[in-house]
């Protein structure tokens, strides 16, 4: 087994706790819901992206969004629903850029489908914009080495992985996971750092994807 | 009482840690809940269980109930059903009964809490003490249609209110302050919830003389027409004509609401044509409601209306199936064809139990994925978080705090 490096600066692990908010805002067909789409704080959108991953992280890897489910379930517009739960969310940095993805995805089906203009959810099935509100803290967990990072990696809770993969990189506008950023910069490990950048977090369950980070940290560390 | 460790095995030693970890950042403040009632009904029982769990954590917890004569509580109920969208004939006199009795108790009460939170429309009117400390208001009511004038008549107090918290996203309307959405939680260590010797279960069978010889679908809800209890018959009776089964409505005593018995009347005269449909009114026990529901295949809610339908929480975590109405705070439970099976008609609900039924497999991962639903979103620990959380969001306004 190789020597264990020390990192430059060590790593703090921080945990992500939210509020939900809600906006009084509604939606009862796709014209209005793009059109709110559009107005609504940056924190509404990455509610509805990404609620479902930690409410029913146990679920599927690959959860749906709130518009994806909405627009399925309620409106039954299976297609589109489809264009919307496939978007690539990683590929984007901001919430902005998500946004404007998710806007030209149902302009486009309107004017493919006009006539799904006229569907319109019944009473008590709208569309409520909620915004989410994060209280980011330390932890008491410090990593200085990829040994204490792999072994702090298997107890922490689930919200602080999810703080450090998706809301750091999306929310605080991050180019980069937290973990990927430490092990490039404190631990000049850039195979690891990139091994991590090209998981698709989206597509693994959150136990699933602390699974995969441990394993990567492990196998490094007997290489 | 119950321990904060007590809970480590059901959620995790983590999910513990970060209750800690916020209950520090709230050090020094004194938090004072204040409701109308300290037993009996859903905010008395939470609060009995959630206010020393976080005394226990270090957050200096105080609960403090407001005076009314029965004048004042005819009327907040009269207040209640007329936000719950029923029609009531409100008067001016009874605006009248409600500012007096406010009046007085706004002389008596001692508003010293850092963070005042008020529970409700009956102790509304204290935020008028309001002084330089901080004033929630929780609304655990279903107010997506409420009577307008009363609605109109308690805005005058909810905007003076720092932020207002609701159950359900349909419940919350446009308004000036910040608004939260909070669900209610039940306790999977209380009688209701926690897990049962199978011997108990069976002992419990025995008493209303149920044999466990055929499946059993069961609702457990008062005898009340939003519950639609005439038409959980219906769904089963067209079960039945496929899959020999049997169907349990058991329910809280209905002796002090009038209606409430003619309901009865009228399910046990549908129950009558049919051996198999066992009406079952029970005294408060949440141990038998409990084995009840553990006994069960499939558990039905086909309410009409539903405020947050807690029923269906404690069905899903014992794992079972549920079929239930898509309303109130259900569908926050249940997402359909994942955790249950939502249902809109009579007749949605029997195809619904007639699938969970023929497809045990299935019936069972549902239950499952129900299950962890509930230990992830609606147990007590995520609602004490939700509370420190929103304490702490009074003293912060932006989108994303760094602690």
């Amino acid at each position: 087994m190789a020597e264990v490096i020390k990192a430059k600066e060590p790593f703090r692990f921080h945990t992500r706790l939210h509020l939900t908010e809600l906006t009084g805002l509604r939606a009862i067909n796709l014209t209005q819901l793009v059109e709110l789409i559009k107005e609504v704080p940056g924190a509404c959108i990455y509610h509805h992206t990404h609620r479902f991953l930690q409410q029913h992280q146990y679920l599927s890897p690959e959860p749906p969004n709130d518009f994806a489910y909405w627009v399925t379930e309620i409106l039954g517009e299976d297609e589109l629903g489809e264009r919307l739960s496939s978007i690539d969310t990683i590929k984007y940095s901001t919430i902005r850029s998500l946004r404007d993805r998710i806007i030209e995805a149902v302009e486009d089906y309107l004017k493919d489908n006009p006539l799904a203009k006229l569907k319109f959810a019944r009473e008590g099935d709208e569309f409520h914009f909620i915004k989410s509100v994060s209280f980011i803290l330390p932890t008491d967990y410090i990593a200085g080495d990829l040994r204490e990072f792999a072994d702090i990696l298997k107890k922490v809770t689930i919200d602080s992985i999810y703080f450090h993969i998706f809301e750091s990189r999306l929310r605080l506008e991050k180019s980069d996971n937290d973990f990927s950023n430490w092990i490039r910069t404190s631990m000049g490990n850039t195979y690891l750092a990139e091994r991590i950048s090209k998981l698709d977090p989206y597509t693994h369950t959150l136990e699933g994807l602390r699974g995969n980070l441990v394993d990567m940290v492990e196998k490094e560390l007997l290489r | 009482m119950t321990k904060l460790e007590e809970y480590i095995p059901i959620v995790g030693q983590s999910v513990i840690d970060d209750l800690r970890l916020l209950a520090k950042r709230l050090e020094g403040k004194v938090v004072q809940h204040i409701n109308s009632t300290a037993v009996g009904g859903g905010v008395a029982e939470i609060l009995t269980r959630a206010v020393p769990l976080l005394n226990e954590m270090g957050l200096n917890t105080k609960w403090d109930v407001i005076k009314g004569g029965e004048q004042f509580f005819e009327v907040t109920k009269k207040f209640h059903n007329a936000l719950h969208g029923r029609s009531e004939a409100i008067t001016q006199r009874d605006f009248d009964i409600f500012a007096e009795a406010s009046e007085a108790n706004s002389r008596i009460m001692d508003t010293y809490g850092d963070i005042v939170f008020v529970h409700d429309p009956q102790p509304v009117s204290l935020i008028n003490k309001k002084s330089g400390n901080k004033w929630l208001w929780r609304c655990h009511i279903d107010v997506s249609n409420p009577n307008q004038k009363v609605w109109k008549f308690l805005m005058d107090f909810i905007i003076k209110y720092d932020s207002a918290v609701f159950s359900a996203p349909s419940f919350s309307q446009r308004l000036p302050i910040r608004q939260f959405l909070i669900s209610p939680s039940i306790d999977p260590l209380s009688d209701k919830n926690k897990e049962l010797p199978q011997e108990l279960i069976d002992s419990v069978l025995r008493k209303y003389e149920i044999k466990k010889d055929k499946p059993v679908i069961t609702q457990i809800s008062r005898f009340d027409r939003l519950k639609d209890p005439v038409g959980v018959i219906q769904a089963y009776l067209q079960v039945k004509k496929y899959i020999d089964c049997q169907l349990i409505l058991a329910g809280g005593s209905a002796s002090d609401d009038p209606e409430g018995l003619q309901v009865l009347e009228e399910v046990r005269e549908k129950a009558k044509q049919d051996k198999d449909i066992h009406i079952l009114l029970l005294p408060q026990n949440d141990t038998e409601v409990n084995a009840l529901q553990r006994a069960s295949d499939v558990i039905i809610q086909k309410s009409l209306k539903e405020g947050f339908g807690l029923t269906v929480s404690e069905a899903l975590w014992k794992a079972k199936p549920v079929v239930a109405s898509n309303v109130g705070g259900i569908p926050l439970q249940i997402k359909h064809k994942y955790s249950g099976l939502l249902c809109h008609s009579i007749d949605g609900a029997a195809f619904a139990i007639k699938q969970l039924l023929n497809s045990p497999a299935y019936a069972k991962r549902l239950g499952e994925n129900g299950r962890e639903n509930i230990r992830n979103n609606f147990l007590l620990t995520r609602h004490l978080k939700e509370y420190m959380l929103l304490f702490l969001s009074l003293y912060h306004t932006e989108d994303v705090i760094q602690l």
